[in-house]
């Protein structure tokens, strides 16, 4: 008798990614097991349209965290929620409960500003400001009220060394950011939000529209910067996320038949190797062998 | 000779109505584009031929004299430039901070929101009243209780300009794209931080010539002036009390008498008028380079 399972590969038999046979195994090796955000059963909407539903998932210290799925599945939603970026948007709602280190980030007399010097985030899109390579890394130092030119100049040089990028700018540094490659503006980017020394970094797609030698250079920065910072990471490259994330979260669409409308929810989350490897639901299944998606 | 082969594509532009309605569009923008230049260099050409003859540093320091008194080419037009000066400078003073702030409230705090509807609808109902309109007005409610005044008319200037920097100053803050705005933001900076630091330096290249285009066509404005500062003849530093004088108002009523003199003072008064528009564009272009220098 035919299995009803039969048009699914069983699981066992999935062939193991290519990107896990080569990377050396050094998943969770900086975690501490504290956990950063608390996300309990978030819905988020944009006015009376729910654009992600029931969302439930905790992101540990120390650990590099994907969040993967076809597009419009709200995986940008649910990260800009994490850094209060959504109250941006004045229609923008969160339903349910989402705390970082145990605080409700959206209780009552929480300040979104100091939610945001400690949460930064890096843009799909490099967005360097039109000023010089020097003034764009130490815009975040001189809003927190650093004045004195000797602590910028450190804080602007060891930002720009753990971006990779001090090599290439330290001569040019008058320059305008806006005449950089896009990798490099990129790693500007990354320099300008590590220049803060936040304690967790979000990253929308940080490499989507870099070669992949620039990509390279990103996920190695993220891989050296892992053991100081909490990285979340929103990919569309299923290979970007096998190669640096210790955990995956795999989000996928629900299509009201009703309304025809579609919202985004969480489908399975657990470590890399697992969600790749052995994933449990079938949509999981799916997408990770490239089904769909 | 070497021989050449027949192409095997034709390339070349295929014949036929597209090509002609192109040919005939290209001539139709450039006519247009002349006929624009004419007026403009005719006008140029006048005043320069006209008034040349009276430019002089005696007729740009020197005071006016009554104007029955020959030959052409005595007298002055110092206080005339002075009170154009000073006055147009105070109504910027007033007009050009406020105007920008009005545009940032518009374009970054008001939003969708009634008062920022009101200020935008409003700002555009004000730059279509005649500037004579403005000078009554700045005659009815200042001048009946204080006085002709230098500082009456650059409350009247300042009512014209007022409009026209608070639109394109907006204009201006709407071209500063998102993503800089959400990088502010995103590194922890208050909204009036972000305004500030982020997009008010984005865009204070445009924001500043559209204030200075305001500010020359402020400078040629007569009819505001009318009203509000009684033309005199001698210069007067005080310029919050008593009658004053610019140049446009003097173009005004010199060309309206019949002596030669006053002709030949109202053409050089008008070129020097000329003049001050073109430094200040000038300035203007290199106000801009200056401050978008990071933009490339």
């Amino acid at each position: 008798m035919d299995s009803p399972e039969q048009n699914v590969v069983a699981s066992a038999q999935l062939p193991k990614p290519a990107a896990l046979q080569d990377t050396p195994q050094d998943a969770f090796a900086t975690s501490t097991g504290t956990s950063i955000f608390d996300a309990k059963g978030i819905s988020i909407y944009y006015g009376s349209f729910r654009a992600v539903t029931d969302v439930s998932l905790t992101i540990y210290e120390n650990e590099i965290t994907a969040f993967i799925g076809p597009s419009g599945c709200g995986k940008t939603t649910v990260l800009r929620t994490l850094n209060r970026l959504n109250d941006l948007i004045p229609e923008a709602r969160v339903e349910g409960e989402v705390h970082y280190r145990g605080a409700n980030l959206y209780g009552s007399g929480v300040s979104p500003i100091a939610v945001r010097r400690r949460i930064g985030m890096v843009f799909q899109k490099p967005n360097p400001f039109p000023k010089s390579i020097y003034d764009n890394v130490a815009y975040g130092p001189r809003i927190n009220g650093i004045r004195n030119k000797a602590k910028l100049d450190e804080i602007v040089e060891r930002s720009l060394r753990q971006a990779a990028l001090w090599d290439e700018v330290k001569n040019r540094m008058n320059k305008s950011g806006l005449g950089l490659s896009g990798g490099q503006a990129q790693r500007l980017c990354i320099a300008r939000t590590l220049a803060v020394e936040p304690d967790v970094v979000l990253m929308d797609e940080p490499a989507s529209a870099l070669d992949p030698i620039a990509t390279g250079k990103i996920e190695d920065l993220m891989h050296e910067i892992k053991s100081q910072y909490t990285i979340v990471i929103v990919t569309h490259n299923m290979q970007q996320a096998t190669r640096v994330s210790d955990r995956t979260a795999f989000y996928s669409v629900l299509v009201n038949p009703d309304s025809d409308t579609r919202t985004g929810t969480l489908v399975e989350y657990g470590s890399t190797q697992q969600i790749f490897e052995d994933p449990q639901d079938p949509r999981t299944q799916a997408y990770v062998t490239g089904r769909m998606g | 000779m070497a021989a050449m082969d027949q192409p095997a594509v034709d390339l070349r532009e295929p014949a036929g109505w597209r090509r002609t309605k192109n040919r005939i569009a290209t001539w139709l923008m450039v006519l247009a584009f002349v006929a624009v230049l004419i007026p403009l260099g005719f006008v140029l050409y006048t005043v320069i031929a006209k008034g040349a003859s009276t430019i002089s540093w005696s007729f740009l320091t020197g005071s006016p004299i009554p104007p029955n008194v020959v030959p052409v080419g005595i007298g002055g037009m110092w206080p005339a430039i002075y009170g154009t000066l000073v006055i147009t400078g105070l109504a910027a003073v007033i007009a050009v901070p406020l105007g920008v702030l009005g545009a940032i409230y518009i374009n970054e705090y008001g939003g969708r929101g009634p008062l920022a509807q009101v200020v935008r609808f409003m700002s555009d109902v004000m730059t279509g009243v005649p500037s004579i309109v403005m000078g009554l007005f700045i005659f009815s409610i200042w001048v009946l209780h204080f006085g002709y005044s230098g500082l009456a008319g650059a409350f009247a200037l300042a009512c014209l300009m007022l409009p026209v920097v608070i639109r394109s100053s907006e204009e201006m803050l709407k071209l500063v794209p998102d993503p800089l705005r959400e990088a502010s933001y995103a590194l922890g900076a208050t909204k009036s931080r972000v305004t500030l630091t982020v997009v008010l330096p984005a865009a204070i290249g445009g924001i500043v010539s559209g204030a200075l285009l305001a500010i020359a066509r402020a400078a040629g404005e007569t009819a505001p002036l009318l009203f509000t500062i009684l033309t005199v003849t001698a210069t007067n530093p005080n310029v919050f009390s008593g009658a004053n004088t610019a140049l446009s108002t003097q173009i005004f009523s010199n060309a309206t008498q019949p002596y030669l003199g006053a002709q030949a003072r109202a053409w050089g008064a008008a070129l020097t008028l000329i003049a001050i528009a073109f430094i200040l564009m000038i300035v203007a272009r290199m106000v801009t380079a200056r401050f978008t220098r990071y933009s490339r």
